[in-house]
């Protein structure tokens, strides 16, 4: 049992907040990604669960044991870095065995786990070879690898394909899932890449400047974004936001009449994404500006009420620019937020 | 056309320039040396001779004289002993001020940079006197011991700077990783990042070991009896003939000059300029 919880955890650097009172907690087993912007402390609060950083404040609790107070090596974490950190003085037998040996584990169970997990990461065939003898992609194998070998509670990934290059990216994002989902191990992966988030993760973590927005499963956050900042975060074109005025019946955005939540202010925000929109007689009236066609449907980027519109349409249809559309937005996708509190009503 | 023949012709010019500034470099630096060789080698006749032939006579009656001299193989000895200490105490001194300089962010770690520096601001001879007092009233005078502190000043910084740069060059994720796969701070360095630095720590002790080797002030002040090499040579060689200066000239520059031939890679890192 690796449940991972983090509370009230704080960090603060001179004046700066990196971290300001996270609370999370991360279950058995669980794929948990934290997804933000660079700078919004995702890699700081990684690195406090690793060890290598000190929380101002706060506690971590791994499998109901507090640890926030011992070195890394007695936490049962691993860890994938960035930049692989493979000890270029050792071969790939000698990397992964590493952790095994500084344990002091018996000469046969290093060989079996180091093979084991070479297979795994299908890498036996590198055993011999140094850091230097190896591709990008070869080394995040063995970083990998490395990290498996210890058999952790919990495996911590700091970015551990953004140095790859796209095609390999996605080959080795697939095999990272199967492997990770088969070991049964708690992970912990940290990436500004919102597509690896959604295609990896149980739950994503959204963060922004030093806070958890959001943390639930990719399609809660894709369709329930908790706040504008998470709606205009994910997704490839993000969502749209138009201003809604209260009127008799409900609320008016940009001339269209629709029925809203039940709000203390007089102006909430209107949100669709770009592919709940359809082409009809009546709706939100859109003037073309632009018109990328992607094969499978048509982006136009379009001007609603002064604001900018994107609108994913199918790719058969003729649209022009300078044209005037009516858009109707599919009713039970559209999601409303709060003005000042910027949180979804 | 014609302005790409312009072109091609200063470059040409250009490279014909470059080619000879390097070779002036080159012989400024090495027909001294060459001299040296050559006389060095000739019979103490042949020495002040005039035009020189281009290949020496290998005639190796300078040194062999040298060799018996009396007190010759004493003044080595020091030499050697002086500069091998300050060798061992530079780099227990500078590596770690190295590695806390790349590794830790501290207040005042700019002016600590500046302030090693610092130390080679001061001429010696204005240092040697009361350093010469100080060695006698604590009775360091004329020691091994005492110079090689010296020597030591002398070298660290140059100890602390290339180690600097050394422990720069490995990127602390490799520490970071050797402390998630279960290593202290201590065996994290011992395993991951000490091996990595052996080869350009070596450097940095035979460069410390070179600036003993070659410093003369300090020493011919500081010690009378037991005088090491520079020294030693610095007080006989004024009264002797043409060709033994030469042979001690020799005797001096050739280590030194294999010394820093063999750590010359990681000299330029410490220059700042890439070491590969």
């Amino acid at each position: 049992m690796a449940e991972i919880q983090i509370k009230n955890v704080a960090k603060k650097w001179a004046s700066y907040q990196a971290l300001n009172d996270i609370n999370l907690t991360i279950s058995d087993r669980e794929f948990m990604v934290l997804l933000g912007a660079s700078g919004c402390g995702k890699t700081t609060l990684l690195r406090i669960i690793a060890g290598l950083e000190t929380a101002t404040s706060g506690e971590v609790w791994i499998g109901g044991k507090r640890i926030d107070h011992l070195p890394p090596k007695d936490r049962g974490i691993a860890m994938v870095f960035q930049n692989y950190a493979v000890f270029p003085h050792m071969t790939v037998f000698e990397n992964i065995g590493f952790g095994l040996r500084m344990q002091k584990q018996p000469e046969a169970v290093i060989q079996e786990r180091v093979k084991r997990t070479a297979s795994l990461m299908h890498i036996e065939q590198l055993l011999g070879r140094y850091s230097g003898e190896l591709s990008g992609g070869q080394r995040q194998r063995v970083a990998v690898a490395r990290a498996l070998a210890m058999e952790p509670d919990v495996i911590l990934m700091d970015e551990p394909l953004s140095n790859l290059d796209a095609l390999l990216r996605l080959e080795m994002r697939a095999e990272l899932k199967g492997v990770l989902a088969e070991s049964q191990t708690t992970a912990i992966y940290v990436t500004h890449d919102q597509v690896e988030a959604m295609s990896l993760a149980d739950r994503i973590s959204v963060m922004n400047r030093g806070e958890i927005v959001q943390a639930a499963s990719p399609i809660e956050v894709y369709r329930n974004p908790a706040a504008e900042f998470v709606a205009g975060f994910i997704g490839n074109p993000p969502m749209n936001f138009l201003n809604a005025k209260r009127s008799a019946n409900g609320w008016n955005v940009a001339g269209e009449e629709f029925a809203g939540p039940a709000a203390q202010s007089n102006e909430i925000r209107f949100a669709i994404r770009p592919e709940d929109l359809s082409v009809a007689t009546s709706g939100l009236p859109a003037r073309v500006r632009l018109v990328e066609p992607l094969g499978s449907h048509l982006q136009v980027t379009c001007e609603v009420d002064g604001e900018m519109f994107r609108v994913l349409l199918d790719s058969d249809l003729q649209i022009k620019a300078g044209e005037s559309l009516c858009l109707a937005p599919q009713a039970d996708r559209i999601r409303w937020f709060d003005k000042t509190t910027t949180k979804a009503l | 056309m014609s302005n790409s023949v312009v072109n091609q012709d200063t470059r040409k010019a250009g490279r014909i320039l470059y080619a000879a500034s390097v070779a002036l470099l080159c012989a400024w630096v090495l027909v001294p040396i060459y001299l040296l060789l050559v006389n060095t080698l000739s019979s103490p006749e042949a020495v002040s001779t005039f035009p020189k032939s281009f290949l020496p006579e290998f005639n190796t009656e300078s040194l062999e004289f040298f060799a018996g001299f009396s007190g010759m193989l004493n003044a080595l000895a020091n030499s050697i002993y002086v500069a091998a200490i300050t060798m061992v105490l530079s780099i227990l001194i500078g590596a770690p001020a190295g590695y806390a300089l790349s590794r830790f962010d501290f207040r005042g770690k700019e002016l600590f940079r500046m302030l090693i520096l610092l130390t080679r601001a001061f001429p010696l001879p204005l240092l040697a006197l009361p350093l010469a007092v100080m060695f006698i009233k604590v009775g360091l005078d004329d020691s091994i011991l005492g110079l090689a502190l010296v020597h030591t000043t002398l070298a660290i910084p140059f100890a602390v700077l290339i180690t600097f740069s050394l422990f720069s060059g490995i990127p602390v994720e490799l520490e970071e990783a050797s402390w998630t796969l279960g290593c202290t701070r201590l065996s994290g360095f011992r395993h991951v990042v000490f091996p990595l630095i052996l080869p350009g720590i070596t450097a940095s002790a035979i460069f410390a070991f070179v600036i003993s080797w070659n410093e003369v002030f300090a020493a011919a002040v500081l010690t009378i009896e037991n005088r090491t090499l520079t020294a030693f040579l610095l007080q006989n060689l004024d009264t002797s003939p043409l060709h033994l200066k030469f042979a001690g000239g020799f005797i001096l520059v050739v280590p030194a000059l294999i010394f820093i031939f063999a750590v010359r890679k990681y000299l330029f890192a410490m220059w700042g300029i890439a070491n590969r």
